[in-house]
């Protein structure tokens, strides 16, 4: 993976609380064995598209101002629901980098990071404010764990050690985990 | 020693490498469950790197979510008609070939849906971990094991290392008092739970189900309240193992034997929460005040009884989901109309499940106009209702019997319900398109399903029970 420090973006925002993954990527599109090519016809299928094909004018996604964003802020929990790894794939597929949440579920939170999305929770106020403002253009220093709004304010959010080190270094976790080899076997012995 | 809970004693036991301030734990995991839709890449992340699955003996695969449940499919005497599909199921094939795995393939006498067949074969055992590329692993902490669903990263990293890295999640109590009346079930419980704590009131955390209530189910029963813990955010869902459970595994054929089952036995009973044990959390439900339940929106948060009314206003995602639903708030939902009945799924598809529908449809027939399909959890709960004759009740009262798998819950294989439609479901997820793109879904038991097939209309299935 490419190492993220900085991520700056104007946003998309998404309101819907609880957006679950099953709307992130419908189930039909989970008879895939890559990982790639889910951003252009799978994520948020029935949201963007009509039972035609056809992009519906009235989703944020398929707006003029929603070009280039890399940014989400969405509603409370988001990412509920399945556990499916194609929810993030199509979400970077698509070219996102960072969802602003106030929520967002844990499985969804696990896959992401593994896959160089940043999930950033945020306090409530702060939220509302980015909601009313859609498109402002924002800053997320992922070392210092927090987000640069317009005016300089700076908010912090929640990243597991590992996970910061894992995006500053663009390594992986399963490098560690490969690592450990001798203790886990050693676990092993000890239990047999 | 400190009390710990049932959680923290499982975990503690797992633990290879501890969790530091700059590291997560590495957990081991005792059971690693595969199916065709979650781990095409991750096998071929192991491909590239040149690795070999660590522990083959604790992994198996098994065909679920794509798979038809079309006999003639399912035999192979026609082609898979979901092309996608059938092309996900081969390359399964393959790498469980290549990599030296157990599958239990397409004609596998023990083939079902992954969360039905570990405790039916006996692998899933107190005390164990357990996961699978599916949110409702939840469904084995029934058992008084730690099960949750994870990513396809970490199916690579599980058939590599035997292990995940994890930070450790918090203990949340469910305490459920009292007895279920007659005619609520296990289902109704864990969808008022839901409909109590909310969607993502479990983010973070693993709920333990306690108290007389729990005690008093079969584990069936537990199993579909542990599956939906997910539907609560919580990874996982456990419930202390007893006599209950050790009668259910004792002499599954995967279970310990013998000696060996003795001392697994003895060792079960240490796992309980200790008394005094601390919960990060205590959520409190007195089962006795509880109604038949069903979904009104689009998450299994929003749920009422059976006699109940949609609120009569709420947010804006309240009322995107009642205009989805086609609803309008104050309706009283006993008496809407109903398309579609769906029983089967990793929630509701288990012996027990289509006895209580059969139950309901003996000597009755599906509403004119209702399409019925009954979908067992996996092929040997079919031939067990074949040889206690449900079937026959189910096809004699209008409903399709159909082979096993996920089927009409994630609507993946052709199984689904057309645009606007409404479908009364025993499966665990309403979301939006969930049954098929713009299908309307309503979560319920077995009963309160079976009964809205035979009025064509969301009943109080009480009436029907005799």
């Amino acid at each position: 993976m490419e190492p993220i420090r900085h991520i700056r973006s104007r946003t998309v925002v998404l309101p819907s609380t609880n957006i679950d993954t099953d709307q992130i990527v419908p189930a039909r599109f989970l008879t895939t064995t890559t990982r790639t090519g889910l951003g252009a016809t799978a994520l948020f299928a029935d949201w963007r598209f009509d039972a035609a094909g056809n992009p519906r004018p009235d989703f944020v996604l398929n707006t003029p101002a929603a070009a280039g964003c890399r940014i989400l802020v969405a509603g409370h929990n988001f990412g509920c629901g399945s556990s499916r790894e194609h929810a993030p794939w199509a979400l970077t597929d698509y070219g996102f980098q960072a969802i602003i949440s106030t929520e967002i579920a844990d499985i969804f939170r696990s896959n992401a990071l593994k896959n160089g999305l940043l999930p950033v929770v945020i306090d409530a106020a702060s939220h509302a404010w980015l909601g009313q403002h859609p498109g402002v253009e924002l800053s997320i220093d992922v070392e210092r764990r927090t987000l640069i709004l317009p005016d300089g304010r700076a908010i912090e959010f929640p990243l597991e050690a590992f996970a910061r080190y894992c995006l500053l270094s663009g390594v992986d976790e399963f490098g560690f985990l490969l690592g450990q080899a001798d203790r886990i076997a050693a676990f092993e012995r000890a239990r047999a | 020693m400190t009390a710990q809970t049932m959680f923290d004693k499982i975990w503690c036991d797992h633990v290879v490498v501890p969790e530091t301030p700059d590291t997560p734990a590495v957990l081991y995991i005792d059971l690693h469950l595969t199916h065709e839709v979650t781990t095409p890449q991750a096998f071929a992340v192991l491909r590239r790197a040149g690795l070999k699955v660590r522990r083959p003996e604790r992994t198996l695969g098994t065909i679920d979510h794509s798979s038809p449940t079309d006999p003639e499919q399912v035999f192979g005497r026609v082609p898979i008609a979901v092309e996608s599909a059938g092309r996900q199921i081969a390359e399964f094939e393959r790498n469980c070939r290549e990599f030296g795995l157990e599958l239990l393939d397409m004609k596998h006498a023990e083939r079902g849906i992954v969360h039905v067949i570990g405790p039916e074969l006996g692998l899933t055992q107190p005390g164990s971990t357990i996961v699978c590329g599916d949110s409702h692993t939840s469904t084995h902490g029934a058992f008084g094991a730690l099960a949750f669903g994870i990513g396809t990263t970490e199916v690579g990293h599980v058939l590599a290392t035997q292990c995940v890295l994890q930070r450790k999640p918090r203990a949340v109590a469910i305490n459920v008092s009292g007895r279920l009346p007659a005619g609520v079930g296990a289902k109704d419980l864990i969808l008022a739970i839901i409909g109590r704590i909310g969607v993502g009131g479990g983010t973070g955390c693993v709920f333990e189900y306690r108290g007389e209530a729990i005690r008093a189910l079969s584990m069936e029963e537990r199993m579909t309240v542990c599956n939906m813990s997910i539907e609560g955010g919580a990874r996982a869902g456990m419930i202390a193992p007893d006599d209950t459970t050790f009668s259910y595994l004792s002499g599954r054929p995967r279970a310990p034997q013998g000696a060996a089952w003795e001392r697994a036995v003895n060792g079960w009973r240490r796992l309980p929460t200790d008394p005094g044990a601390r919960f990060e959390r205590e959520v409190d439900i007195d089962a006795a005040q509880l109604e038949p339940m069903i979904t009104y929106g689009t998450n299994p948060a929003m749920v009422l009884p059976v006699s109940g009314r949609i609120p009569a206003s709420g947010d804006s995602a309240f009322r995107k989901a009642l205009d989805y639903m086609g609803f309008t708030p104050g309706d009283a939902l006993k008496g809407k109309p109903v398309d579609v009945v769906f029983i089967g799924s990793c929630t509701n598809g288990r012996i027990s499940d289509l006895r209580s529908a059969a139950g309901v449809l003996r000597g009755r027939r599906v509403a004119k106009g209702v399409r019925m399909l009954v979908v067992p959890g996996s092929q040997s709960v079919k031939r067990l209702a074949e040889t206690e004759g449900l079937d026959r009740i189910f096809t004699a009262a209008g409903a399709e019997w159909r082979e096993s798998g996920c089927s009409m819950c994630i609507g993946m294989n052709g199984d689904t319900v057309a645009r606007g439609k409404y479908s009364v479901s025993t499966s665990n997820r309403n979301f939006e398109g969930r049954q098929g793109a713009g299908a309307r879904t309503l979560l319920a038991s077995p009963v309160t399903a079976a009964a809205a097939a035979v009025n064509g209309r969301i009943s109080d299935p009480r009436e029907l029970l005799t």
